[in-house]
């Protein structure tokens, strides 16, 4: 197969605004004609539904929870970037595009990345005509600090829940067009499967999760939007609902997946603190710009950290990277962590865990600054821990946080089965090997608000569309193949619960495909998943029945989907023989430890086609090429 | 570890007459949350082939609102400001009992267990809570210059994670809070004005036809609602809402049918 992303020719600045001119149109009056489905309601599933919902599309929008305002994005805590320059700082798009670019490790499309910067600065004015509070000067003016690895100010936020402000923004819009009778809405309803039809995206088999019903639902396009596959570590900072399955099933039905290995591990999360644990709270990074991360310099030094004198702390991120201190990006603070903790200098019961202090900041700016600017975080720290940090320091540790990688899609944000189109974490497109701080959020609203609503325009005018109907043989099969799942999910009543795989998959992962790969461990880490799933179809137990609300039985499709991309996820980090973004092999490092690329060999985005179970999965290199940003060693010294 | 009784309601569907099941659960540590510790009993019944108990939860870091019930007749359990997901152990005594309910509102039809229907929450917000600009129609984010206290002012309505807590706090049932915190972030910022009066009258016809009931200033709601949503939210919507209702008084106010079941008309 041969890949082709569709990137216009000529000038990078141009080229967004000449491939939108070149784009056909889909004449007002037809547009009602065109059924469009979109799974997933997040940033991108929500914005994408509201905006061709007002272009005039029938729009059928699905999503698991029990209102579209649930979605994880809501959870997204420290910003938004865009390249308004309004602190007069330096900023550009270029700028923009530029950190990205690096910050992705030159693994990213540069005319992706573009694209991406110049619509960051639409999203901010699309979202405060929304309503969306953010933060403000005195004078009126919109707030900015600097995040995650930025040397401009350029992110913008609402208080320590920015995620939540822009999602229920798109979720207004959303039901702004439910009531206009543009989109309907379908909660509680799982997707289960792609129909494709002579080779394009014709509809969705869907499971109803109070009724069980399965039904069929037939389209012109399907937009998927269903968010990241962190989850298939078990502990990550993903809500508990965040799952692969609509994303994987499609690629089952032919989509390639991309770079399943570029998963980003954030470095400010609670420490895990037992068996029972169930997921791992964030603490936004926006944290390190006022806290000081440290251990003590001595082994095994178990004193409480007020009594471990100035001398004896060793700030490794302010020793190691003077230039950006406590604000390296995210992989490399990570992976410092590790380290430092691998030494045996972590902190807290488990040794797991580095300090992040406070108290100068307190001292320098006190604590009602302090306050104002982090309270909503401190507070919910001594919630969980019961420790307060404006007396002593937070414990932090990294966690499973964002999975850059995704299903394969070219500029246009089509995936390899014509009129199937993937937005926001769920493709791999913008971020490379490693997502920049508060890019999330412009990525999902930049693909549902400013890319889709041209590009799947485009398609539905190319193209002629047959009718389709339930009938079709290729709807039957569907429809048949997931009932026979979910059945046999039901019949195996076997002796070990979902969660207990879904855990021990996620050790496995973690273990041995987390902060740092090696070669010898991901090849055991394979045999062990492989090993796991057997005994998964074998061992199983799902109890109740499949036609009514069975919160077991939702989890057990969703982990078998995960058991099975887990494997990928390791295969691909086996293949990749260099160290890139969140990408670390310990036989590729440079002397001082950082992460060593091989452009050479591995400048090229890795998609994997699906041939049938059990088999070898088939890899197709995309290269990538850099004309504006000249791929360099990262260096954050 | 400490032990505890969970005596939850148990009731397979809104045809099935409920009742209450105690279950002891052993707590092994006080960082645990009450989820957490419904996952250790989940795991348990499931071992032993029992149904596991139902209930609704997602981010588990308190803000995507999907997650609620009673502990002890007290809406996400006795602590002020926090969501049941990120309630510790730490807050019960060994040997107590914590008696676990769903929502009961007349407006949150039954479903499962601890699970109820709020799809009424996303109906108000069908019927005004936004502000009518399709994307592509925005001036510059600093055109319109905006108070720092009207924006803090704006976010702290606009924090609202539609829980339902409000609702089931509330000895009549109403909708109130919800409501009134979404007119009130909406009305305090110049984008929300142009549709404000309008907004108003029909968010609140919306929250009566849905059945929720009239707000008679008691302040459970505010009480027990994790985001500490001020009571004055309901004085915003109260004005709104005569203003409105005296400009727009020529106008039909026409309602959204609700909507129960769960049948999407599937083929």
């Amino acid at each position: 197969m041969k890949l082709d992303a569709r990137i216009p020719a000529g000038p990078i600045e141009d080229a967004w605004d000449n491939a939108k001119f070149e784009m056909k149109l889909v004449n007002p009056a037809n547009k009602r004609r065109h059924n469009l489905i979109v799974v997933g309601s997040g940033l991108a599933g929500a914005s994408a539904a509201a905006t061709l919902g007002e272009l005039g599309y029938n729009v059928k929008c699905f999503c698991f929870q029990d209102s579209p305002r649930r979605a994880h994005s809501i959870a997204a805590q420290g910003g938004i970037n865009a390249a308004k320059n309004y602190q007069n700082d330096g900023d550009s798009i270029y700028r923009l595009f530029y950190d990205t670019v690096k910050g992705g490790d030159f693994r990213a499309r540069e005319g992706n990345v573009y694209r991406l910067a110049q619509n960051s600065v639409h999203i901010i004015d699309q979202c405060v005509a929304q309503g969306v509070p953010f933060a403000r000067e005195y004078g009126g003016s919109l707030e900015n600090r600097s995040f995650g690895g930025a040397q401009v100010s350029r992110t913008f936020y609402a208080r320590g829940q920015t995620g939540q402000q822009l999602l229920l923004g798109a979720y207004q819009a959303l039901e702004r067009q439910v009531d206009a009778g543009q989109v309907k809405m379908l909660p509680r309803t799982e997707m289960l499967d792609l129909i494709v039809i002579d080779g394009q995206a014709r509809g969705i088999v869907a499971r109803n999760l109070i009724t069980g019903k399965l039904s069929v639902h037939l389209a012109d396009a399907v937009i998927l939007a269903t968010g990241g596959y962190g989850n298939v570590y078990y502990l990550s900072t993903n809500a508990k609902g965040s799952n692969a399955t609509a994303i994987w099933r499609a690629h089952k039905r032919g989509a390639l997946f991309a770079n399943p290995c570029f998963t980003q591990i954030h470095p400010t999360c609670i420490p895990v603190s037992g068996d029972y644990q169930s997921k791992l709270t964030l603490m936004s990074e926006s944290l390190r710009n006022d806290g000081r991360i440290w251990v003590p310099k001595q082994k095994g030094d178990k004193r409480r950290p007020d009594q471990i004198p100035e001398v004896e702390r060793d700030y490794y991120l302010e020793r190691k990277y003077p230039a950006f201190g406590n604000l390296v990006p995210r992989d490399v603070a990570s992976r410092n962590a590790k380290a430092v903790c691998d030494e045996g200098r972590g902190v807290g019961e488990t040794g797991l865990g580095v300090y992040l202090d406070f108290a100068e900041a307190i001292q320098r700016l006190g604590v009602e600054t302090i306050r104002e600017r982090y309270g909503n975080l401190f507070d919910m720290y001594q919630r969980i821990t019961d420790e307060d940090p404006y007396k002593v320091p937070m414990r932090i540790y990294p966690a499973i946080h964002y999975t850059m990688g995704g299903l394969w899609v070219d500029y246009q944000l089509q995936s390899t089965i014509p009129g199937l189109f993937v937005l926001g974490e769920a493709n791999f497109s913008d971020h490379g090997a490693n997502r920049l701080g508060a890019s999330a959020l412009m990525q999902g609203l930049s693909d549902g608000y400013f890319i889709i609503p041209y590009t799947v325009g485009n398609y539905l005018a190319s193209n002629k569309l047959k009718d389709v109907k339930a009938s079709d043989p290729a709807v039957q099969e569907a429809l048949a193949s997931t009932q026979q799942g979910v059945a046999r999910l039901l019949s195996i009543r076997g002796k070990r619960t979902v969660d207990s795989f879904h855990r021990e998959l996620g050790k496995i992962m973690w273990d041995d495909c987390g902060m740092s790969r090696t070669f010898t461990g991901l090849k055991e880490a394979i045999g062990k998943i492989r090993a796991l799933r057997e005994e998964f179809w074998q061992n199983v137990t799902v109890p109740g029945s499949g036609d009514d609300l069975n919160q077991s039985l939702e989890k057990a499709g969703r982990v078998a989907d995960f058991l099975e991309l887990g494997e990928l996820l390791c295969i691909d980090a086996l293949e990749r023989n260099e160290s890139c973004g969140g990408h670390f092999r310990e036989e590729y490092q440079t002397p001082e430890g950082e992460a060593q690329r091989d452009d050479e060999h591995f400048s090229y985005v890795a998609a994997w086609g699906y041939t049938g179970a059990g088999n070898k999965p088939e890899l197709t290199k995309e290269p990538l090429e850099f004309v504006y940003v000249h791929p360099s060693q990262r260096s954050y010294k | 570890m400490m032990k505890v009784t969970l005596t939850i309601w148990r009731q397979k569907n809104p045809g099935d007459k409920g009742r209450f099941v105690s279950y002891p659960v052993e707590v092994v540590n006080g960082e645990m949350s009450v989820l957490e510790c419904l996952d250790v009993l989940n795991e348990q019944l499931i071992e032993k082939g029992e149904e596991p108990v139902a209930f609704e939860h997602d981010c588990r870091e308190g803000i995507c609102g999907t997650c609620g019930f009673m502990i002890n007749g007290v809406a996400h359990g006795p602590m002020p400001a926090t969501t049941i997901c990120q309630l510790t152990m730490r807050h019960f005594k060994d040997g107590e009992e914590l008696v676990l309910e769903p929502w009961r509102s007349r407006a949150f039809p039954f479903v499962k267990d601890l699970v109820v229907d709020r799809r009424s929450f996303d109906r108000i917000i069908q019927a005004g809570g936004y502000v009518s600009v399709s994307t592509g129609n925005a001036p510059d984010g600093n055109a319109i210059p905006i108070g720092k206290e009207d924006a803090d002012r704006a976010m702290d309505a606009a924090a609202c994670i539609g829980c339902g807590a409000c609702v089931a706090a509330c000895p009549n049932g109403s909708a109130a809070l919800f409501t009134g915190a979404k007119i009130a972030h909406l009305g305090i910022l110049p984008q929300g004005r142009p549709e404000q009066d309008r907004r108003a009258v029909r968010m609140v016809a919306q929250m009566n036809v849905e059945g929720f009931g009239s707000c008679t200033n008691i302040g459970e709601c505010t009480g027990v609602c994790p985001k500490e949503i001020p009571l004055e939210a309901i004085a915003k919507m109260n004005h709104d809402y005569l203003l409105g209702a005296w400009k727009e008084r020529r106008q039909v106010v026409t309602a959204i049918t609700p909507v129960t079941g769960w049948t999407f008309g599937e083929k």
